[in-house]
């Protein structure tokens, strides 16, 4: 008897057709979705319009933060309330990356020029290079993540004081950049931007290149997650979620699997934030707003926590839900996102996935 | 001036060319446990107050290789404390506590103590309630506790045969796929010593093993730790007097945070001081 295979819940979510469903999102995403775009005439029933594409990509972006928020908050059992503010982190290197490459003329952006400023500060510099953007995507959050993941984890601050002090983050951060001093735009954010990699954003390829990269990061992501909870490293972090102190008896330093489970999830929630800009065109402060970050955990609470595909169906829910909502009755979307949280908790306490589980279990009583 | 060509001369120093720091030839670290002096732990002097209550007071106790001891005393006594001052959650205001002649534990963090071959069992059993009882063992097995180390981790066929002996010691070996959190709360307790022994500990701390456990269970722990003994040694913290009785060789009585007597059991028993403390008798 191999042990792996009676080993983590995750494993046990994931039969043959649970994989196959997963290959035939991915198929989908990667090429059913092209083909409705680009190669179906406009005039067809099943054309996807071009704005549905982007819609779809951000969705995918947030699905991303989700399963970031899922590795910390389901399996290491560390909530965070703030993961907004690395998100957003992601999201303004990006929008200086594109900043950088929309004033390539020398002229400054209006929100410097204000500032009395006559050439790029220097904590502008090097973002005209996508190559530099590219590391700090990751390095940017990262760091913001272990310094702060380790000032807390070491005080051994836990539970919802940890919420508490993440939310504190994430609203510090929201405050720093409403400054314009802090010379990222203040509260209009980085914006007007015109391209990426020479390519101008806005056209149906560009549309259909950010998608696809997007659902490519997600794939790529979630097997990462799927990989890291699936080996000792998850068995050990859902045993810091049960029982952190016979861990620490047991001869494991807690501190360092969290951090780094935290700094993985900090870099992953980036790497959605770059993502998810190019496709809306801004980054402001309001991403780091802390009712921001607490949506999140309701996308990971809502799908299922501690089972990834979970978190990325819950951010996928509750956004289509909230862009039908905030249309439609844009004055009750509050009251239906709080009625969707309370009612998944009253009776779905395993989430949206727990409903499979459930049902698979009936089946088997059955036969 | 003076400061001047002082840290000159410092500054020759180290650009000397044949110059040879020390972390290049720095002795390796050695972390080895060493009981050659035939005692396993050494505890000297050691207090520590917590707002002004004495939870240890002076207390000296060595524990010998291989020895199985109980500790008994009312409560209060300082028992807990004691395990918390070996294990590196509490450090003492005074005292040294030495593991072997070469680990100053006050020195380590309580996972680094586990490293050194220290397990604790505590008074409530404490298992990974989501794991198999395969997977707690595992989890507990002495390895590498690198985080890189744990992604690709795979168990070796050798480490598997080394689960499976313990399963069979602890007569889970049908729960093997259980989770544990569905164990009872005897065979919980069993898991957890079952975790310890996967430690391969020099040195057991055990809290109040049988509490909660049914007579034919108290007796198989006793047979167990009782086995233990010898290749390990074993501190057991106990109320259950019968219990003590069945397999101390050596008692330790505490009293507000220091040792009121030690010997066997029929020696402390019969000790006017035990009897008046511990066992309320009043002459």
């Amino acid at each position: 008897m191999q042990p792996q295979s009676a080993l983590s819940r995750v494993g046990r979510l994931h039969t043959r057709t649970a994989w196959m469903i997963l290959v035939a999102l991915a198929v989908l995403a990667l090429i059913v979705v092209p083909v409705l775009n680009l190669v179906v005439p406009p005039d067809h029933p099943l054309y996807m319009p071009g704005w549905m594409v982007t819609l779809a990509g951000r969705f995918l972006c947030l699905a991303l933060v989700a399963l970031a928020l899922d590795l910390i908050w389901g399996y290491t059992g560390i909530l965070s309330l703030g993961h907004g503010v690395f998100f957003a982190m992601g999201g303004y290197v990006m929008g200086a990356h594109l900043t950088r490459v929309a004033h390539d003329d020398g002229r400054l952006p209006n929100f410097l020029q204000w500032l009395d400023y006559t050439e790029w500060p220097w904590y502008w510099a090097g973002f005209d290079s996508f190559l530099f953007t590219l590391v700090m995507i990751a390095l940017v959050p990262g760091v913001l993540a272990f310094i702060f993941g380790f000032l807390a984890f070491r005080s051994r601050v836990r539970g919802v004081y940890f919420a508490i002090i993440t939310q504190a983050l994430t609203f510090g951060g929201m405050h720093l950049f409403f400054r314009t001093e802090t010379g990222f735009g203040g509260d209009t954010g980085l914006t007007n931007f015109d391209t990426l990699l020479g390519f101008e954003l806005g056209t149906p390829g560009s549309r259909m290149s950010l998608f696809w990269a997007s659902a490519a990061t997600l794939i790529i992501a979630y097997l990462l997650c799927r990989w890291i909870v699936t080996s000792k490293l998850g068995r050990v972090m859902t045993a810091i979620r049960d029982a952190e102190t016979r861990l620490r008896f047991t001869g494991y330093d807690p501190l360092r699997y969290k951090l780094f489970v935290w700094v993985v999830s900090a870099v992953l929630c980036g790497v959605a934030g770059a993502l998810y800009v190019p496709q809306t065109g801004v980054i402001n402060p309001s991403e780091m707003a802390p009712p921001a970050s607490i949506e999140m955990a309701i996308w990971v609470a809502l799908g299922g926590r501690g089972t990834l595909v979970g978190a990325i169906a819950g951010a996928g829910i509750v956004n289509v839900v909230k862009t039908w909502a905030t249309s439609a009755y844009p004055d009750l979307w509050l009251y239906i996102l709080g009625a969707m949280f309370i009612g998944v908790t009253l009776f779905l306490p395993k989430g949206v996935v727990g409903i499979v589980s459930m049902l698979r279990r009936r089946r088997e009583g059955e036969s | 001036m003076n400061a001047l060509s002082k840290s000159l001369d410092e500054f020759r120093e180290v650009m000397r060319r044949d110059q040879v720091f020390d972390i290049v030839n720095r002795p390796p670290k050695d972390d080895t446990v060493d009981m050659s002096h035939g005692v396993a732990l050494y505890l000297e002097g050691i207090s520590k107050s917590f707002d002004g209550f004495k939870a240890l007071d002076d207390l000296t106790l060595y524990i010998g290789d291989g020895e199985l001891r109980c500790i008994i005393g009312p409560n209060g006594a300082g028992k807990t404390t004691l395990m918390d001052v070996i294990t590196g959650k509490t450090r003492p205001d005074e005292g040294s506590a030495w593991f072997g002649s070469r680990i100053d534990l006050l020195r380590l963090k309580e996972h680094e103590v586990a490293q050194r071959g220290i397990g604790r069992k505590f008074q409530k059993p404490t298992v990974y309630e989501n794991h198999t009882v395969f997977e707690n063992l595992e989890l507990a097995m002495h390895a590498d506790r690198g985080i890189l180390t744990s992604i690709t981790w795979r168990l070796s066929g050798e480490q598997q045969d080394r689960i499976d002996e313990v399963l069979e010691l602890i007569g889970l070996t049908d729960r093997r796929d259980m989770l544990a959190g569905l164990l009872s709360h005897g065979q919980k307790q069993w898991l957890e010593i079952g975790s310890l022994l996967m430690q391969n500990p020099r040195l057991l701390l055990v809290d109040e093993p049988v509490a909660g456990m049914s007579g034919q269970e108290t007796e198989a722990t006793a047979e167990l730790l009782t086995s233990l003994a010898g290749k390990h040694s074993v501190v057991v913290v106990e109320h259950d007097m019968d219990f003590v009785r069945s397999i101390a060789r050596q008692v330790t009585v505490l009293h507000q945070g220091s040792v009121l007597a030690e010997g066997t059991m029929d020696q402390v028993q019969n000790n006017p001081q035990v009897r008046q403390v511990y066992l309320g008798e009043e002459d």
